[in-house]
């Protein structure tokens, strides 16, 4: 079986994160913290993008796409956009959406098997369906930019 | 109907087999069901979805059996469908209505010796613009159905004018997430035109009206999660024929999509007088594979 992203990498990549991100636990009692909260923080947030990182391997629909990733930063990058989309202490320090999916040409068919992926992720992390919601809505926007329409 | 055992057998077998192969990338139940007249939607009302799975680079198919029981009449539908890209859908249905009690007042008011009705629907939707689930304006989709009566004797007998007619409608639907407890609430609007008597199960045009009208169809439904959706439907009817009064339809449904291979939705369906016999209510039952 040929891999594109290795599993190996994933792993390897989870001991460092919960090394690295042990400081940034503690989030304001704010209602718009609590998504985050229910989210599991940014410790639950890494787990989830994680999960993702493996739905994502494994989906022949979309994996070509991620060939030869640098996993480390992928993994940071997206954690700390989904803390920050959900409420949390974090600061997305990645590119721009439209920036960095502009030349990949992803698709509907494509985009519907990562949001699959990442309702699966949360689902596999008992993250309930309203907070799944709530995510998804702030995700959605997104979207054009993603596809580059 | 006669076929039933052997079209389950085949949407069985179909969604077994089918099992091994890829099934299409939409999410779960953004393909809405399919409706009495063939075409992706609720029960009664078409929505602008398209039905199966098929996403942009895809194609996709649905099979599925209806059967409404209200308190005089029967409905039995098999329908199927398939759909390209997410872009065109095109779909069969056979719809047969058992008259029941309605036999004895054909056989004495007219001398008509029939027990059922049956009529051939072919149909085709285009989406037009959007993505139910990404598009902040929601879904935009047109679609045809051509209906045939397969034995226009009783709808001529009470005074309907064709055995054919084509409804043209346009359709509306959208998601918003977390939008009702947390949880995403689909909405539809569709407007069709149309010249059919109780659907064109009574034939098309009748003494009373015989042009096309506008009617206004409307549905909701809030996912409880992503394998529950209850909502309710509503369609506004044409009244042509002056044997009968006719009332608009609507219902309350939930369906329940395990996965993307199977829908199954139950229904509680009011459909107002229908042919002289009174305040027709009664339950509704539907199953669809998905390949
Ligand atoms: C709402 C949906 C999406 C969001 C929020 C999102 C978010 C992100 C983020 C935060 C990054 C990291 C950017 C950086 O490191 O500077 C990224 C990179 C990437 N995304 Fe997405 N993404 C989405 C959809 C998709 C889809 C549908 C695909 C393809 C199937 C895709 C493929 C990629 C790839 C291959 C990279 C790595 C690019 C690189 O490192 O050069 N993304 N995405």
């Amino acid at each position: 079986m040929t891999r594109l992203i290795s599993k190996a990498a994933i792993l390897g990549l989870v001991v460092t994160a919960g090394l690295t991100l042990a400081g940034c636990q503690s989030a304001p009692e704010t209602p718009e913290a609590s998504l985050y909260q229910k989210l599991g923080k940014r410790a639950g947030i890494a787990q989830i993008v994680e999960d993702l990182l493996f739905l994502i391997v494994d989906d022949e629909r979309i994996n070509q796409q991620f060939k030869g990733l640098d996993v480390a930063s992928f993994h940071r990058n997206l954690t700390d956009q989904l803390c920050q989309l959900s409420g949390g202490p974090c600061t997305y320090s990645g590119r721009g959406m439209r920036e960095v999916h502009a030349d990949m040409a992803i698709t509907d068919t494509q985009f519907n098997a990562l949001t699959e992926n990442l309702i699966l992720a949360m689902e596999e992390n008992g993250v309930g369906t309203g907070a799944q919601n709530r995510l998804l809505k702030r995700l959605i926007p997104l979207y054009p930019d993603v596809r580059n329409l | 109907m006669k076929d039933v055992p052997v079209l389950l057998a085949a949407l069985l077998l179909l969604t077994a087999q089918s099992a091994f192969a890829d099934i299409g990338s939409r999410i779960w139940a953004t393909g809405g069901v399919t409706t009495i007249e063939g075409s992706a939607g609720g029960g009664l009302v078409p929505w602008a979805l398209l039905g199966s799975y098929a996403s942009d680079e895809e194609w996709g198919g649905t099979l599925a059996l209806s059967r409404a029981e209200t308190d005089d009449y029967t409905l039995a539908v098999i329908g199927a469908g398939i759909n390209w890209n997410n872009r065109v859908e095109l779909t069969v249905a056979r719809q047969s209505l058992d008259l029941d009690a309605l036999v004895f007042t054909l056989s004495n008011g007219f001398g008509l010796e029939q027990d059922e009705l049956n009529q051939d629907i072919f149909g085709a939707k285009i989406r037009l613009a959007g993505d139910v689930l990404y598009s902040p304006w929601g879904q935009w989709s047109a679609g045809i159905q051509y209906k045939r009566q397969r034995d226009f004797t009783v709808p001529a007998a009470i005074g309907a004018r064709d055995d054919s007619g084509t409804d043209v409608y346009f359709s509306g639907s959208k998601v918003f997430f977390a939008a009702l407890f947390d949880r995403n609430l689909l909405v539809n609007a569709t407007a069709r035109a149309t010249r059919a008597n109780q659907g064109g199960l009574l034939g098309f045009g009748g003494d009373r009206n015989n042009s096309y009208e506008v009617m206004a169809e409307a549905s909701a439904g809030l996912f409880l999660n992503r394998r529950w959706l209850v909502g309710a439907e509503y369609r506004q009817k044409p009244d042509n024929l002056g044997f009968a009064g006719e009332d608009d339809w609507w219902d309350l449904f939930v369906a329940w999509v395990p996965d993307r291979r199977l829908a199954v939705t139950a229904a509680v369906v009011s459909l107002g007088d229908v042919a002289t016999l009174e305040d027709q209510q009664g339950l509704y039952l539907s199953l669809q594979g998905s390949f």
